[in-house]
């Protein structure tokens, strides 16, 4: 509590004041404060040093254009043992924004599914929804990875595959898929694909100026699908079907042809899914409640439909309410992917410290660490905070 | 100023609304209670009674907000059952004003009132609109028409819930308690709305405890206990010469302050 | 035109009981299990599903399930083996505490109860003396397991299992509470600099995967610190797994704080309180009963994280797991193991996540 008034010395300055003045006091506080780091980071970077000199490591990123000389099974680039460590991680990085993105479709898809269903008046649909949700959320995550993992590591040899229509085969190594061969013509499908986007576009555009002007609807969603779909098929066809697939052949000890993903990244991509998955559900849930019965029975007093309802009047709302705890769960979703390290996964983490063990370079590598993941952490809260202003329902 | 002397008899063709032996239970409570009423077009009826006693319910059973187990609720000659095509056609006729206004918070007023006309009946957008701002004037705050349901005050609020189902031109409309959540100072302007909208000789059910409101503008009065219509008369008689002790307990009560 | 009509007391109608169809068994299946086309379907196909499901569960966990045996060649039938829960049980719950001192283990589990009793239950008897019983709780548990006092010592490397999934998990959460509290009010702080630290400590804690925090505990602290200072490898998992839990506590309470209404803040001044105490007596309280579902929940994760301990090398209840289901005697029982681990986390924080409901609707009755 600040007394300015009651000491008559005036402007005399008196050292007991520091510690009662409300201003002062603050201005001390954060003095000690800032000393106090400053004294913690002088002993740590002396020790530091000291260590690292005993250790006869030096310090900086040089070492990232060294020799990995380890091998990656998983690359979505090129890279071989002859590559270098920078190189290394970026193949670890790619690798947990593949499981991420993966897992991240999957548990949106689960996740809504779950939480819909759960609000179901079906009280056995409802029950078994809540009995996959409250064992899901209580088991710890790396847990169901080494169980999925070790599930699927029991699977029959490659020798007695099971087979899914004889294309697609299921072992201990993993899944055995077709791999698409594609031949010329196929670039047209692509660009097929990307202008049924455009007409899709175009045509909800289109729609939407047409209902203004007479009222009547069009089922824009729909015939959009069926541009984005149809539109390449057609070129397809037209083109002969520029498309062949390596069907993989069972020889005596392996596969030849297809692709191979491995048990490990499935089992990581089916954990994450379930187990965020969950989580998601119940933010749905919540968010969909979130949306007052009134709101609804405004809308059918009006002759608003079922489904009109939902789409004008929940939905919006209830997406409000969803999105934010949505995007926290989706970097969980990838911060859980660093787990990958404990079934052998090469991601982001494991990769690193393969890197530490082999050069020492402890620092560095933890620093890259968090530099990625606080990046992307970074990100998400910028975008959710954007997301909050640009939609936040305006108030007195 | 009585309303039966000063505007047209209510016709006596079809009646607007036709209910007969209306039962309807929530689980094992019998909250309405063989239900007969008929409703004239153009009448105005205002429904008081204690609460709980299933006046919501049973404006609420009109538009098929609540399902009824038994009996007969006949609306604009459409018999309401559980065929969604009758309840979209009652629905499209009724208009419902609630003691929570329900506005949708996420578009603004004009957009609130262009809604189901755009929706339900197709209307091209700038005709949705004319509509709008005609009946935003009615109510006296076309100049709120860009804003959001957030910024305005409750009374307002409700006299754009009042705007929005009107633009449905609906035959008959529906208010629950229309009043009972503004503050006391609002309370009149709200109810002016509704005493001009009734001068137009639209079809109203009104459940308020709003009882200057009854005697100004009402054509009957009724009183429900317990489930059940207790007394039904025209307001004079209604408020001077109750005959059931049920009522007269009730206005006792209501009219004491 | 209508008639007029009133009803005196006496012919007022009774209450009549609803349609048989709509009440009672019939009327509850029919809303809730078959009502209309679709959910009679969906109804059908569950119970169809169950129904191939859960008997063939109940034969393959304890039907055709053998009991006994010395290792997986017992095991011969096509049911869950659970031999191995005699002979390993031990293992799971204590790791490689010597076994004839495991009593010290259970007598410190039995009075987690007593000390907790006090904060969690209204109308404890004896409630002042359990107060400060808690209070002296952690120095009582932490001689018992770690030793002293006439105890033999026991290193705390042979701390594993379940025993040490929960000292972790407990002493996260006892400590990360009131940690959590000073950053957020770090966070709200008018002083720039405590403000600036608190945010950069909260986002930079709350950005990254627990498991880099670990790695930094194991690789990146004896860096940082003089060659003779090192710390136990359980205290150095316990201060991160703590710090990690600060930071997210530390989110969740700053939304309690920041739903008290301005006026409770503005009460508190006029009262002459001052900051420390306006805090203790008005602000907090109100904020943390606020703040209850996110807090349990975070405690709720902090104890599923535990178990990442085993990426550094540390043998929870699941790296006992792991280490078994590797062993020759046990090869490839992976299923039956993990259930059991499963079960155990399952317990204790679906407990957490009931008694979070019941003490949420306490408080809100109080409110009422």
């Amino acid at each position: 509590m600040s007394n300015p008034t009651l000491n008559d010395d005036g402007d005399q300055f008196d050292v007991r004041r520091l510690l009662t003045d409300e201003r002062s006091r603050g201005i001390v506080l954060q003095l000690a404060v800032l000393l106090a780091v400053a004294l913690v980071i002088a002993f740590i970077t002396a020790n530091t040093l000291a260590n690292l000199q005993r250790a006869g490591l030096a310090s900086g990123f040089g070492f990232l254009t060294d020799t990995a000389f380890f091998d990656i099974n998983q690359k979505l680039i090129d890279y071989t043992s002859q590559s270098t460590f920078g190189r290394a991680l970026v193949v670890g990085f790619l690798n947990t924004i593949l499981v991420s993105a993966m897992g991240i479709v999957t548990a949106t898809l689960i996740g809504f599914t779950a939480g819909v269903l759960r609000l179901s008046r079906n009280w056995i649909i409802s029950r078994a929804v809540t009995a996959y949700v409250e064992f899901t959320r209580n088991v710890p995550v790396l847990l169901q990875i080494i169980f999925w993992w070790a599930t699927l590591t029991a699977l029959p040899k490659v020798r007695d595959s099971l087979s899914i229509g004889d294309a697609a085969y299921l072992n201990n190594r993993g899944m055995r898929l077709p791999a698409p061969i594609l031949e010329a013509g196929m670039e047209w499908v692509f660009a097929a694909v990307f202008l049924g986007i455009v007409a899709a576009i175009i045509l909800s555009r289109w729609a939407r100026k047409r209902q203004e002007q007479t009222g009547q609807t069009f089922p824009s969603g729909w015939a959009g699908l069926g541009l984005i779909i149809g539109l390449p098929l057609i070129v397809y066809y037209i083109l002969g079907q520029p498309l062949e697939w390596d069907v993989p052949v069972r020889k005596r000890f392996n596969f030849d042809g297809g692709f191979n993903v491995t048990p490990e990244l499935i089992a990581l991509w089916l954990a994450l899914s379930t187990y965020t998955g969950a989580f998601i559900s119940e933010i749905v849930r919540s968010g969909i409640l979130s949306v007052s019965r009134g709101q609804t029975e405004a809308a059918f007093a009006l002759g608003l439909r079922p489904n009109q309802t939902m789409r004008l009047v929940i939905i919006p709302q209830a997406l409000r309410v969803i999105i934010p705890p949505l995007t926290s769960q989706y970097l969980n979703l990838t911060k859980n992917s660093s787990l990958a390290i404990a079934i052998g996964y090469q991601d982001l983490v494991s990769i690193g410290g393969t890197i530490l063990n082999q050069s020492g370079q402890a620092l560095e590598v933890v620093g890259i660490w968090m530099a990625v993941y606080l990046s992307l952490s970074l990100l998400t809260s910028a975008y959710m905070n954007w997301y909050n202003k640009r939609i936040a329902l305006v108030e007195r | 100023m009585s309303a039966t002397e000063d505007h047209a008899t209510a016709s006596s063709e079809t009646p607007a609304i036709e209910i007969e032996g209306l039962n309807k239970w929530y689980g094992a409570f019998h909250v309405l209670r063989d239900i007969d009423l008929d409703v004239a077009e153009r009448e105005r009826i205002v429904i008081c009674g204690p609460s709980g006693s299933g006046k919501s319910t049973l404006i609420r059973c009109i538009n098929r907000l609540e399902e009824h187990q038994e009996g007969r609720i006949v609306v604009d000659g459409t018999r309401l059952t559980n065929d969604l095509k009758n309840i979209d056609a009652v629905r499209r006729e009724v208009g419902m004003v609630f003691q929570s206004f329900n506005l949708f918070p996420h578009l603004t007023v004009l957009e609130n009132c262009t809604l189901a006309p755009i929706w339900v009946r197709k209307t091209p957008k700038a005709e949705a609109e004319a509509i709008a701002m005609e009946y935003l004037e009615r109510v006296k705050i076309p100049e709120q028409a860009t804003k959001f349901p957030g910024q305005l005050s409750g009374g307002q609020q409700q006299r754009v819930a009042i705007a929005r189902s009107l633009c449905m031109k609906p035959k008959i409309m529906l208010f629950d308690e229309p009043t009972s959540a503004l503050d006391p100072e609002m309370i009149k302007e709200v109810l002016d709305v509704m005493v001009d909208l009734a001068d137009t000789g639209m079809t109203m059910l009104v459940v308020t405890h709003e009882m200057g409101f009854a005697s100004q503008v009402a054509d009957r009065v009724i009183f429900m206990d317990e489930g059940q219509i207790v007394e039904q008369n025209n307001p004079d008689e209604f408020f001077n010469n109750p005959q059931s002790e049920r009522t007269k307990l009730f206005l006792s009560q209501i009219l004491s302050h | 035109m209508y008639e007029p009509f009133h009803r005196t007391s006496d012919d007022m109608l009774a209450e009549r009981p609803a349609p048989a169809t709509t009440v009672g068994v019939i009327g509850w299946l029919r809303t809730n299990l078959f009502a209309g086309w679709l959910n009679t379907a969906l109804t059908l196909v569950t119970l169809y599903i169950l129904w191939l499901a859960i008997p063939s569960f109940i034969e393959w966990a304890f039907l055709d399930a053998q009991i006994v045996g010395d290792d997986r060649f017992a095991c011969t039938g096509h049911g869950a083996c659970w031999a191995w829960l005699d002979q390993r049980m031990g293992q799971f719950l204590y790791g490689f505490y010597p076994s004839d001192q495991t009593w010290r283990i259970n007598i410190a589990f039995v009075l987690l109860f007593p000390a907790l009793a006090p904060w969690m239950m209204e109308n404890v008897p004896g409630d002042r003396y359990l107060r400060w019983f808690s209070v002296a709780y952690p120095v009582i548990a932490a001689i018992l397991i770690a030793g002293g006092l006439g105890l033999e010592p026991v290193t705390t490397d042979k701390l594993g299992g379940f025993s040490l999934n929960l000292v972790v998990g407990l002493a996260g959460i006892v400590l990360s509470l009131p940690i959590g509290v000073v950053l957020a009010l770090g966070r709200q702080s008018r002083l720039p600099l405590i403000r600036w630290f608190s945010i950069i400590f909260i986002e930079a804690v709350r950005g990254v995967p627990l498991i880099t925090l670990l790695f930094v505990s194991n690789i990146i602290l004896p860096i940082f610190l003089p060659p003779d200072m090192a710390l136990d490898s359980v205290i150095r998992v316990i201060v991160m797994v703590t710090a990690f839990a600060s930071a997210y506590m530390a989110e969740v309470i700053r939304g309690g704080l920041q739903a008290i209404p301005k006026g409770q803040y503005e009460a508190a001044q006029a009262m002459g309180l001052n900051y420390w105490k306006s805090m203790r007596l008005i602000i907090l309280p109100q904020a943390l009963k606020i703040s209850i579902p996110g807090i349990v929940n975070t405690f709720i994760g902090l104890f599923k994280d535990t178990t990442l301990v085993i990426v550094i090398g540390l043998f929870d209840i699941l790296g006992i797991a792991n280490a078994m289901v590797s062993n020759p005697d046990w090869l490839g029982l992976s299923t039956e193991t993990y259930v059991v681990v499963a079960l155990f986390f399952f317990a204790v924080c679906f407990s957490m996540s009931r008694y979070s409901i019941r003490l949420e609707r306490r408080l809100d009755t109080d409110k009422r």
